[in-house]
């Protein structure tokens, strides 16, 4: 294919002129996420978390007259991967702030490059100890098992009347052990005796032994930290030794899976979660609603939170006057993010600052309340 | 609770025995570690899941499925791998490092296929019910379970001794050489043993699939393990042996998580297993001669 030479100048002057004219009036928000890969499951939908909200907030004006652009890439759920998109939306692409990245072992790895360039990172997934206190430029909206799960207990308490309970958790597993010690502290400070502690390992497909020794030990309920993989047929075969008592998990059992492996013995299961699909609030219902007109299926916890970030973001952008100069953007957007508060699909939010290990002043987590829901019929009632 | 505990221990046992049949056999007649047992286990599983689910089988039938498939795995794993490497004497540690070539390949393909998550029998019926008894809590399927290894081992047994195809399997265990001088179709009675013992596998696959409400590509590996540590305490290729080692690891496990502490079971239960060894090393029914089969 041959072209004169007046039009390919001519062309690429267009665009050109088209791209930077676009790019003066754009916001460029860089996205590092897992699109591919295990941690995809998560990172595909807060991809389109991102993309609804964006197209949301586009459609109607934009961001003081500006439009957001997204620039996606992806990190394959891995460290190093996280490390370069990281390096190439703040360097190369010279975004305005990030999101991502999908795992909290990433964040770890990656988050201290955006803070070591100045630049806000938002995390919408990371719910493990210690990423916020990386730096004060790193933000998150996802809720923490520690916020979580004293919320849970203190709801299952009120409504089951619990007095004593015993504990069943998984110790070979680095989630399931966090969730355990999440879980003993907040017993301790409820005053709530546990009868025995048993454990399990990853891959063990029979609990019956422990569960016994529960049983024989009238407990009112079972405080159990595990992954739907073990969790499940832990309350089948619980089920079938005649115990019918609540079981209340983390953040490993607050998934629908538990109504496929547990099918007709997953009554009486509490939960906390910051999302629900059964939260009746009016953002929650449109938000659903519209991730449903766009991507014809039912989003998630990980879509909503996604959404919802957008949104903390974009009240922060209103306030911010953008000079075009990227190095002073960067810093006022990091200036007036702590202030924003949104009424999300999430509930009410707001950001609160938290101390790195010197106690000095770090990054921000998420201030908001944990929708505790127990399974009933083979789906999540809400209870608070 | 002691009497349910015992309960516990006895399925549990029952679930360990009916795995580690086939895994001795193959061990007492092909002198081979065959560390694939726990895949075929596994493929047992899928393949009855699959059948169920896709085919809308019931479970008997789905049950027959699961014996074919994982049955012509073992006749493929024998025609495949241990022929050949029997045909070339290739040296003892050959075959088993062959199997664990097998494993990996079977566990990836299967993930690969179905993903990795945990699936489970959508039927249910009076297997998963539970039963009493003065106090004791029983579901039918430990019931099932518990018998089936009994019966699987008396009948292997019998077969054994009065059969004539027992008795060449008997003297093939003795001597390949003797036997194939005999006129004894020893490449046949290798390859029919592989058959048997996978499509002993593929039952336990399914039973235990059905008992745990698990079904994964990795729910083969810490059978395996147990397996083999069931299969060496019994002494390795006896079939009583497969069936009381179960039982007393199944013992083991379950009284060490009673009244020791559940932290503390696989080390109790290990740590026991390797007393044992050290006062028996050829395992409870083992012959220090090393009569198998």
């Amino acid at each position: 294919m041959s072209m004169q030479p007046t039009r390919v100048l001519f062309g690429a002057l267009m665009a050109l002129g088209y791209f930077s004219s676009l790019a003066a009036a754009q916001i460029k928000i860089g996205v590092a996420e897992a699109l591919t890969g295990n941690a995809a499951q998560y990172g595909v939908p807060i991809r389109k978390g991102f993309e609804l909200a964006v197209s949301e907030i586009n459609g109607s004006g934009g961001i003081n007259g500006q439009k957001i652009e997204l620039v996606v890439e992806d990190e394959q759920g891995k460290k190093e991967e996280a490390i370069n998109v990281f390096k190439k939306l703040i360097f190369q692409d010279k975004v305005l702030m990030l999101f991502g990245p999908t795992l909290s072992n990433s964040a770890q790895a990656s988050d201290p490059v955006a803070q070591g360039a100045k630049v806000v990172v938002f995390g919408t997934s990371n719910t493990a100890d210690g990423i916020t206190s990386i730096g004060n430029y790193v933000f998150r909206n996802s809720v923490t098992e520690a916020d979580i799960l004293p919320v849970t207990l203190k709801v299952a308490a009120q409504k089951t009347g619990l007095k004593k309970v015993a504990v069943l958790y998984g110790n070979d597993d680095i989630f399931t052990k966090s969730g355990y010690d999440n879980f003993k502290k907040a017993l301790e400070t409820l005053k709530i005796p546990v009868t025995t502690t048993e454990t399990f390992a990853k891959g063990d497909v029979d609990f019956k032994p422990q569960l016994t020794k529960i049983k024989s030990s009238h407990a009112d309920a079972i405080v159990m930290s595990a992954l739907v993989a073990e969790g499940a047929p832990a309350m089948v075969q619980a089920r079938q030794l005649g115990i019918a008592l609540p079981f209340i998990g983390g953040n490993g059992m607050n998934s629908p899976k538990v109504f496929d492996l547990a099918k007709d013995n997953s009554d009486n299961l509490w939960v906390g979660s910051p999302w629900s699909s059964e939260n009746p609030a009016a953002e929650n219902k449109r938000f659903i609603a519209a991730y449903q007109k766009v991507y014809s299926a039912l989003p998630d916890q990980f879509a909503a939170q996604a959404y919802d970030a957008v949104y903390i973001v974009a009240q922060a952008l209103k306030k911010v006057k953008l000079s075009g100069k990227l190095d002073d953007d960067r810093i006022a957007l990091r200036n007036a993010l702590p202030a924003a508060q949104i009424a999300g699909a999430t509930g009410p939010f707001k950001f609160r600052q938290v101390k790195d290990k010197h106690g000095k002043p770090a990054g921000y987590d998420a201030v908001q309340t944990a929708i505790v829901m127990m399974t009933k019929g083979n789906q999540y009632v809400i209870q608070k | 609770m002691l009497a349910q505990q015992f309960v516990n221990a006895i399925s549990l046992g029952g679930v360990y025995a009916l795995f580690a049949l086939g895994f001795t056999l193959i061990f007492g007649v092909l002198n081979v570690v065959n560390l694939a047992h726990g895949a075929i286990f596994m493929l047992g599983a899928y393949t009855a899941l699959q059948a169920v689910v896709l085919l809308k089988f019931p479970l008997a039938l789905a049950m027959g499925a699961a014996i074919f498939v994982t049955g012509a795995a073992g006749w493929l794993l024998d025609r495949l791998i241990f022929a050949p490497l029997r045909a070339r004497q290739a040296p003892h540690l050959a075959p088993m490092i062959a199997t664990i070539g097998v494993a990996i390949s079977l566990n990836s393909t299967i993930q690969g296929i179905f993903g990795a998550e945990n699936l489970r029998f959508p039927v249910h019926g009076l297997a998963a019910e539970g039963l009493q008894f003065g106090g004791v809590q029983v579901t039918g399927l430990e019931i099932q379970i518990i018998l089936l290894a009994l019966i699987l081992m008396a009948v292997l047994l019998w077969w054994l001794k009065h059969t004539r195809m027992g008795c060449a399997l008997r003297a093939l265990a003795e001597s390949r050489k003797a036997s194939a001088l005999l006129g004894i179709d020893v490449e046949g009675l290798f390859r029919m043993t592989s058959v048997i013992a996978a499509l002993l596998g593929g039952v336990a696959g399914v039973l235990i699939a059905l008992y745990t409400n698990a079904v994964f590509p990795q729910m083969g590996q810490p059978m395996l393990h147990k397996g083999i540590a069931v299969v060496i305490l019994g002494g390795m290729g006896d079939i009583r042996g497969a069936l009381l080692g179960g039982f007393f690891l199944g013992c083991a496990e379950v009284f060490s998580v009673a009244y020791i502490g559940s932290t503390m079971r696989d080390a109790v239960a290990f740590g026991l297993l390797f007393a044992i060894l050290l006062i028996r090393p050829q395992g409870l029914f083992g012959k220090a001669a090393e009569r198998r089969a």
